[in-house]
């Protein structure tokens, strides 16, 4: 068995004629942060998509510690949208507890002492994120930032293997993302997690993460925009992440962004 | 400000701005009446306040000589009992299938096609037929309510179903919760307060049914009653009942309402 947790085989995904993405093969090892940016339209939330399992590749193989990754979303990969990740009819402290509750009983709801430490535990998560003292609010209640830290409690308490983030600050105040940054960086740290996270801010790519991954198509057929998919054509360590790589990357992003 | 969409009235001037239709209205219906008890002090077709007045009083508050009865009274009973009855089992029904169409696409699909399709007969024509299957008795009337208004409550809450974000539904998944949990605990739970919405807005269609059935095979209840005395052209009688439906029709919508807001404040507030 490879010592990679993620591996991607000659991975391809195609609507009918409408071909995404080609080509893809990558590896990644347990405790990487990767950001994956592109144009809109290029394929890196599909990307994502078939690493949750919500999107179903055409061809190639996907290899989760060595086994081919399930069809569906399961609780090996924890996931954060954009928004309505988290669910509005439960206080802060349930939807984080409602995993423990899930697990542990057919009907999905616990009582007495299981549920005072299912409670106990998600307060240990709340605590991690910062949110404990709005345990007892509803999620309409919270900042979109406090949402988005909610939303990482709740998939943190399952100790996924990989977690994946898709877009989590794109709604976000400057000020608020940077915070977040930070919280993701040492959650990151302090958990050894796996992450990749979508995002269409290229610096924040920079910043964030170990790797960087660019999508983007590497042929293009004017007749027919559909006959070629796009694939990784960046793919740069951090230490790499100074301003010429980003303006290379700008530069190759904005060509075809007006192209498109 | 110039322009009429921004002059928005004060909350004192809105209150007087909406009570005075019902001001004018009963005015009007003063001066009609006494126009025409001037000409006929006989008309029965607008009667005086005072003949409401008595005629509230013979029903409502004098036992009937016939059975011993406070007819209104008992009118309303029976007449509540239908709406409720076949309003609570239209709720059952509508909810059951609704949350279990929408959540399982099986199902919709094995399930959807005949929903719309009954729900595309209009209940009045198979009045006989539930007449003829359920008797005369109460079940036929309650069997109108809940034919008229379940296919409706099914679908909307299909739909409403459907509404919610797939976000949530993925999220559920990646928390290790099977179809079952996730039916019982992310989709019903917010999918009732959106029941409650549903039931509002049938409750009209649930007496326009009750009322009917009443019409045509009852003993007692209200559209019972205002049918019955129509023969004697008694608008002494059909008035304060039909004032009294309005004024019930109105409370059991408040009531819904608040209950709503109490039970799901996380509903109200998100929208």
């Amino acid at each position: 068995m490879s010592n990679y947790q993620i591996e991607f085989r000659h991975v391809e995904k195609s609507y009918g004629e409408n071909l995404v993405l080609e080509n893809i093969n990558c590896q990644v090892k347990q405790g990487e942060f990767i950001t994956m940016v592109g144009t809109s339209g290029c394929g890196k939330s599909t990307f994502l998509n078939m690493l949750l399992g919500t999107e179903s590749h055409t061809q190639g193989d996907i290899l989760l510690d060595g086994q081919p990754i399930l069809a569906e979303p399961s609780p090996e990969r924890g996931i954060v949208f954009q928004k309505y990740s988290v669910f509005p009819h439960l206080t802060v402290r349930d939807n984080v507890a409602i995993s423990k509750e899930f697990e542990s009983s057919f009907i999905g709801r616990l009582f007495g002492k299981q549920r005072n430490k299912a409670l106990d535990e998600a307060d240990k998560w709340l605590d991690a994120v910062g949110l404990l003292n709005a345990k007892h609010k509803y999620p309409h209640e919270l900042s979109g930032g406090m949402q988005q830290r909610l939303a990482i409690a709740q998939a943190l308490i399952k100790h996924p293997k990989v977690l994946l983030l898709d877009e989590p600050f794109g709604a976000l105040d400057p000020g608020i993302r940077k915070d977040m940054h930070k919280l993701v960086l040492d959650l990151w740290q302090k958990y050894h997690l796996t992450i990749f996270m979508v995002t269409h801010d290229l610096e924040e790519g920079f910043y964030l993460g170990t790797r960087l991954w660019v999508f983007d198509k590497t042929r293009h057929d004017p007749h027919a925009q559909n006959r070629f998919g796009s694939t990784i054509t960046f793919d740069l360590p951090v230490g790499k992440t100074d301003e010429e790589s980003l303006e290379i990357i700008e530069e190759s992003l904005s060509l075809h962004a007006l192209s498109a | 400000m110039n322009r009429w969409i921004n002059k928005k009235p004060s909350r004192p001037l809105a209150i007087a701005l909406g009570v005075l239709p019902f001001i004018l209205l009963m005015a009007l219906y003063q001066w009609g009446s006494e126009t025409r008890k001037a000409e006929n002090p006989n008309d029965k077709l607008l009667p005086s306040v005072s003949q409401f007045q008595s005629a509230i009083d013979r029903l409502a508050f004098t036992p009937s000589k016939r059975t011993g009865e406070y007819l209104f009274w008992q009118d309303t009973k029976s007449s509540l009992q239908r709406l409720l009855t076949g309003v609570v089992c239209a709720a059952m029904i509508g909810l059951l299938l609704g949350l279990i169409t929408g959540a399982i696409p099986l199902i919709g699909a094995n399930l959807n096609p005949i929903i719309t399709a009954i729900s595309l007969i209009p209940p009045m024509a198979v009045l006989p037929l539930l007449l003829i299957t359920f008797g005369l008795g109460e079940l036929s009337k309650v069997m109108l309510i809940v034919v008229g208004i379940t296919p409706f409550l099914i679908r909307d809450l299909y739909q409403r179903t459907k509404d919610i974000p797939n976000e949530q539904l993925v999220k559920a998944q990646t928390l290790g919760a099977n179809s079952f949990q996730i039916i019982i605990r992310v989709l019903l739970p917010q999918i009732l307060p959106r029941l409650l919405d549903a039931l509002r807005l049938s409750l009209g269609t649930a007496w326009l049914f009750l009322i009917a059935a009443e019409a045509i095979a009852a003993t007692d209840g209200l559209g019972y009653r205002i049918f019955l005395v129509r023969r004697y052209l008694s608008m002494d009688v059909i008035l304060p009942y039909v004032m009294w439906i309005t004024l019930l029709a109105f409370l059991l919508d408040w009531l819904l309402m608040k209950t709503s807001k109490k039970a799901f404040p996380w509903y109200h507030a998100a929208k």
